[in-house]
């Protein structure tokens, strides 16, 4: 373990043991209802590391002054050092009755990144120079008027994820003080299933599973792939597989017009997340195809249909699927 | 370290800015020697960041670091002190910005311009620079708020720089009258010897050129009583004894001991008060013949006041001076024997003129006097752009060039009594003054500078002959610049000069209240709160008080609460309502939409228009987690375009 991660895990750790010794602390990690208002008692406000820099400067500048008599460098001194210090009020104000208003994002696939939109009320005044920072993404904004501020979250896996603790912070004016506040919005977007990258073609029309549907000689094959685990043995091209250094599967075009069932329980030999997965990816071709399709799992049936929302539906019941294979 | 955002165009612009700002006051006053490489690498600079190019390669750099200090160096012999040490400053400043391609450097870029901007203030601390000076500040507050976001737009950032200066002046008046002064310097004081133009304790022809044609003021006077008259008001500086046939000096052992010379006071006493601008030198200046040496100060045998420190503030003292005088009756005879030396083979025609006068008129002083100034006032003309003179200097001066100004004739004529057997001097110091009626003082100048001559005659000790006067009567009348004519420049008009002259009011004020400001001066403040003496812990005391019911006020303006409580649709809502109420609807703080509506039904004469509002806000409120602006437009125009009968007096009281 090199310095880097001791002292990031120290980190933690030392943050962890904080917010259990100090309930003022933890009582904005907790989930908060929309929307949120921020004010006095939950904005913090410290000098900037630059900010330090500058004090030093000013007490140079200071005794320089002093020690020449010099009255009017004096001047000039105070009114730097108190432009510099009263920017702390400018800062306090750039977050004050600055209010978050709601929370909006579009499901995604874990694996990517969802985005979430988080609305602002601005609350009659313009807000500069705005910092909002999830675990890993930061994004700057301004704002002007009432408005929204995209984060991007990468998603790890399917299910409910709220956005966690955010922290939204900000130099303005001149990067001498950093104010910020804790968020943790009532919200969580739905996260569909990882999508099989290089899934396996639909399975056939008709409400057999696949390994059941009998090859028929009006199907043509459209091209070699390589193998995948839950790929039909009867499908291996043997003979090409023989010249290459791995196995390849014959697939076939699946015509127009008929309805597919999309089975989990057909899907022997994989294991429950995977399923879900090649599900998941099936119903997106499927979609984009346009080939109606059904989704059967062990708790849930959908019957056969097209659309946005039939779409949502199925992968919205794969992604609350219960954790684990029945 | 961190990652540090590389500088948009505009941040990039106004961290030059600010760089530039705060080099500008010091280019003026560097030499060209290392103001122009300076101004070269802001050209540079400017160039590369439009090309786009990359970062300047180390071979590049490293030799221009070399540079700077090579060339300081070069000019002042070393690196360190108040003038080679800002040339520096202002040099790494500037190569400071060559390499500043991230938001950090530029931030400290911007903090060190701040350094060099006050340290402008070392060297000139006038009103109007410093004014210029804090307004400087706005472009570094500008840059350091543009710094902040990359979306900054220039007008808004400079607009906000002005406005933080102008809220930060009631606190930077605070800490400025209440910040304990030191009463004496932790370290040494700045000791530069500057050319720092005002009177000299020699004099060759030329030396006071520069003076003349310098308008700062020298010092300012308020007297008690009435003024003598103007052709009195001469100021006496050093005298001058010493001539080694180029330049009159004053001799060293002068000064002290104290002289204790003779002087008869006739008619009245003039009691004054003057305030002498920093010298960096020793003189004290007083009205013809001083009385008293002022605390601190010696009043040598020639009437020369001498302070015991250097002048490096302003100065205030209180004199006495005698208009009408006989100063040492009875002459020492030290003072004859120095009075009458003249260096051996020098001027041979001046000796020898000032000889045929001795044998033409018997030895009556007078008579050479009246013959000397009648030669220039016949045959000598008065300018500020006297020919150069060779050698023998009298003798070019008397025989060839006769054009100059007072420190040519009274060269020349001390020289021309001394040869002639009259014991003479050279007085230098000023003479006249401008009068502000507003102020109710008097000005002097350094162009006011000026030098006499004094001889001692029998039975009247030391009396002034102003030779130049013999020449130029309006030089005493209306001082040199008006005397020297069509020369003047043209930035020295008369209307300017009389502006000017005005103005002088308020850089009294600036001499008065801040520059002069020091501990002394400090611990009377509080007399006003029953305090006699403040001292540290009473500034500081005062100083928090106010700070914090300043800082306190600030705070209050902070917080309060906006007008508006909850978003536009919340304040659409409750104009409806209040409509409502002003209508005769029962109004109940507690009653929610659906409720209103019902007593609207129930209570208005004609409630559709209410109530398709009513449900317009549910829809709005309730039936979409964020309504779209449009729609709350449209709400807000509809409550607007209201109109309910007002409720009668009976449905008020029902109600």
């Amino acid at each position: 373990m090199n310095a880097g991660t001791a002292t990031a895990s120290l980190k933690t750790r030392l943050f962890e043991y904080a917010e259990r010794r100090l309930p003022a602390l933890t009582r904005l990690k907790r989930v908060e209802p929309l929307p949120v208002r921020l004010d006095r008692h939950r904005i913090y406000v410290l000098p900037t590391r630059f900010g330090l820099m500058l004090s030093a400067l000013l007490l140079v500048m200071l005794l320089g002054a002093l020690n020449y008599n010099n009255n009017p460098a004096m001047l000039l001194t105070c009114l730097f050092a108190a432009a510099a210090y009263q920017s702390v009020f400018a800062a306090f104000a750039t977050l004050n009755h600055l209010q978050v208003a709601a929370l909006r994002a579009q499901p995604g696939h874990a694996g990517a990144d969802l985005e979430f939109s988080i609305h602002f009320h601005i609350a009659a005044r313009p807000r500069h120079s705005l910092r909002l920072r999830a675990a890993e993404s930061e994004i700057a904004f301004d704002l002007d008027t009432d408005g929204a501020a995209t984060l991007r979250i990468p998603a790890p896996r399917r299910g409910w994820q709220r956005p966690g603790r955010l922290r939204l912070c900000s130099g303005y004016p001149f990067g001498l003080f950093e104010v910020w506040s804790w968020l943790n919005p009532d919200f969580a977007a739905l996260v569909y299933p990882r999508l099989e990258p290089n899934p396996p073609p639909l399975p056939r029309h008709g409400a057999q599973s696949q390994q059941q549907v009998e090859r028929r000689g009006g199907d043509e094959l459209a091209a070699l792939r390589s193998y995948q685990t839950g790929d039909p043995p009867r499908n291996i091209a043997w003979k090409a597989s023989a010249r290459r250094d791995e196995l390849l599967v014959k697939e076939f075009e699946t015509p127009l017009g008929n309805e597919i069932v999309l089975d989990y329980a057909a899907l022997r030999g994989l294991a429950h997340e995977d399923r879900l997965s090649r599900l998941a990816a099936w119903v997106c071709i499927a979609e984009s195809r346009r080939v109606p399709y059904a989704l059967r799992l062990p708790q849930t049936r959908l019957d056969a249909g097209l659309g946005a929302e039939h779409r949502h539906a199925c992968l919205r019941a794969l992604a609350l699927a219960p954790g684990a294979a029945p | 370290m961190k990652f540090s955002p590389p500088l948009t165009g505009l941040q990039f612009r106004l961290t030059a800015a600010a760089v530039f700002v705060a080099v500008l006051p010091h280019l003026l006053r560097l030499p060209w020697l290392i103001s122009l490489p300076v101004l070269v690498l802001f050209a540079l600079r400017g160039l590369q960041r439009r090309r786009g190019r990359a970062r300047l390669p180390a071979w590049i750099k490293l030799p221009l670091v070399l540079l700077f200090p090579i060339l300081i160096v070069f000019h002042y012999g070393n690196l360190f002190g108040r003038e080679p040490g800002s040339a520096l400053a202002c040099a790494m400043l500037a190569l400071k910005l060559m390499e500043t391609e991230n938001r950090r450097d530029a931030r400290a870029a911007i903090c060190f311009s701040a350094f060099v901007l006050m340290s402008a203030l070392l060297f000139d601390n006038g009103l109007w620079i410093t004014v210029l000076l804090c307004a400087a500040l706005a472009v570094l507050f500008a840059a350091l708020r543009a710094l902040e976001s990359a979306q900054s737009k220039l007008l808004p950032d400079l607009r906000s720089g002005a406005l933080a200066l102008a809220g930060a002046l009631p606190l930077a008046v605070c800490v400025f009258v209440f910040f304990p002064r030191l009463g004496s310097p932790l370290w040494g004081a700045p000791n530069d010897t500057t050319a720092r133009t005002g009177l000299g304790d020699r004099m060759a022809p030329g030396t006071m050129q520069e003076l003349l044609i310098d308008d700062s003021a020298a010092f300012r006077v308020v007297f008690d009583g009435t003024p003598p008259p103007r052709g009195k008001l001469y100021w006496r500086g050093p005298v001058l004894w010493d001539f080694d046939g180029s330049a009159w000096t004053r001799p060293e052992w002068l000064a002290s001991p104290p002289g204790d010379s003779e002087v008869r006071v006739r008619g009245a006493r003039a009691s004054y008060e003057v305030t002498l601008e920093p010298s960096e030198r020793h003189w004290l200046l007083a009205l013809d013949v001083p009385l008293l040496a002022p605390a601190g100060a010696v009043r040598g045998a020639d009437m020369s006041l001498v302070s015991r420190t250097r002048v490096d503030d302003p100065t205030r003292y209180h004199m006495v001076s005698a208009p009408d005088y006989v100063l040492e009756p009875v002459l020492d005879p030290q003072h004859r024997r120095l009075a009458l030396l003249l260096p051996r083979g020098y001027d041979p025609q001046a000796r020898a003129l000032a000889q045929r006068w001795h044998d033409q008129f018997g030895g009556n002083a007078d008579l050479v006097i009246r013959a000397a100034l009648d030669l220039f006032h016949n045959e000598f003309s008065y300018t500020l752009n006297a020919p150069l003179l060779g050698r023998d200097s009298v003798d070019d001066f008397l025989f060839d060039t006769k054009r100059g100004f007072c420190e040519h004739f009274s060269s020349a004529f001390t020289f021309l009594m001394r040869a002639a057997g009259i014991p003479a001097r050279v007085v230098t110091g000023y003479q006249g003054g401008y009068f502000s009626a507003a102020g109710n003082y008097w000005i002097v100048r350094q162009s006011d500078a000026h030098a006499w001559s004094e001889v001692w005659l029998a039975g009247r000790g030391w009396v002034r002959v102003d030779p130049t006067a013999a020449v130029s009567p309006q030089r005493v009348q209306v001082g040199a610049r008006a005397a020297a004519g069509a020369s003047a420049p043209w930035y020295q008009a008369d209307w300017l000069m009389e502006l000017r002259n005005r103005m002088d009011l308020i850089d009294r004020f600036w001499n008065d209240a801040i520059v002069q400001f020091n501990a002394l001066r400090q611990q009377s403040l509080l007399t006003p709160f029953g305090v006699a003496r403040a001292d540290y812990p009473q500034l500081m005391l005062a100083m928090i008080a106010a700070g914090s019911l300043l800082l306190g006020l600030l705070a209050w303006w902070v917080m309060r609460a906006p007008k508006a409580n909850g978003d536009a649709l919340d304040a659409v809502y409750a104009k409806l309502r209040r409509k409502l109420a002003r209508a005769g609807v029962t109004h109940d703080p507690a009653a929610g939409p659906l409720t209103l509506n019902r007593h609207a039904g129930a209570q208005l004469a004609a409630p559709q228009a209410v109530q398709r509002l009513l449900a317009d806000y549910v829809g709005l409120r309730y039936g979409c987690a964020l309504p779209a602006p449009e729609r709350i437009q449209t709400f807000t125009r509809a409550v607007a375009a209201l109109r309910l009968p007002a409720a009668t007096q009976t449905a008020r009281q029902s109600s």
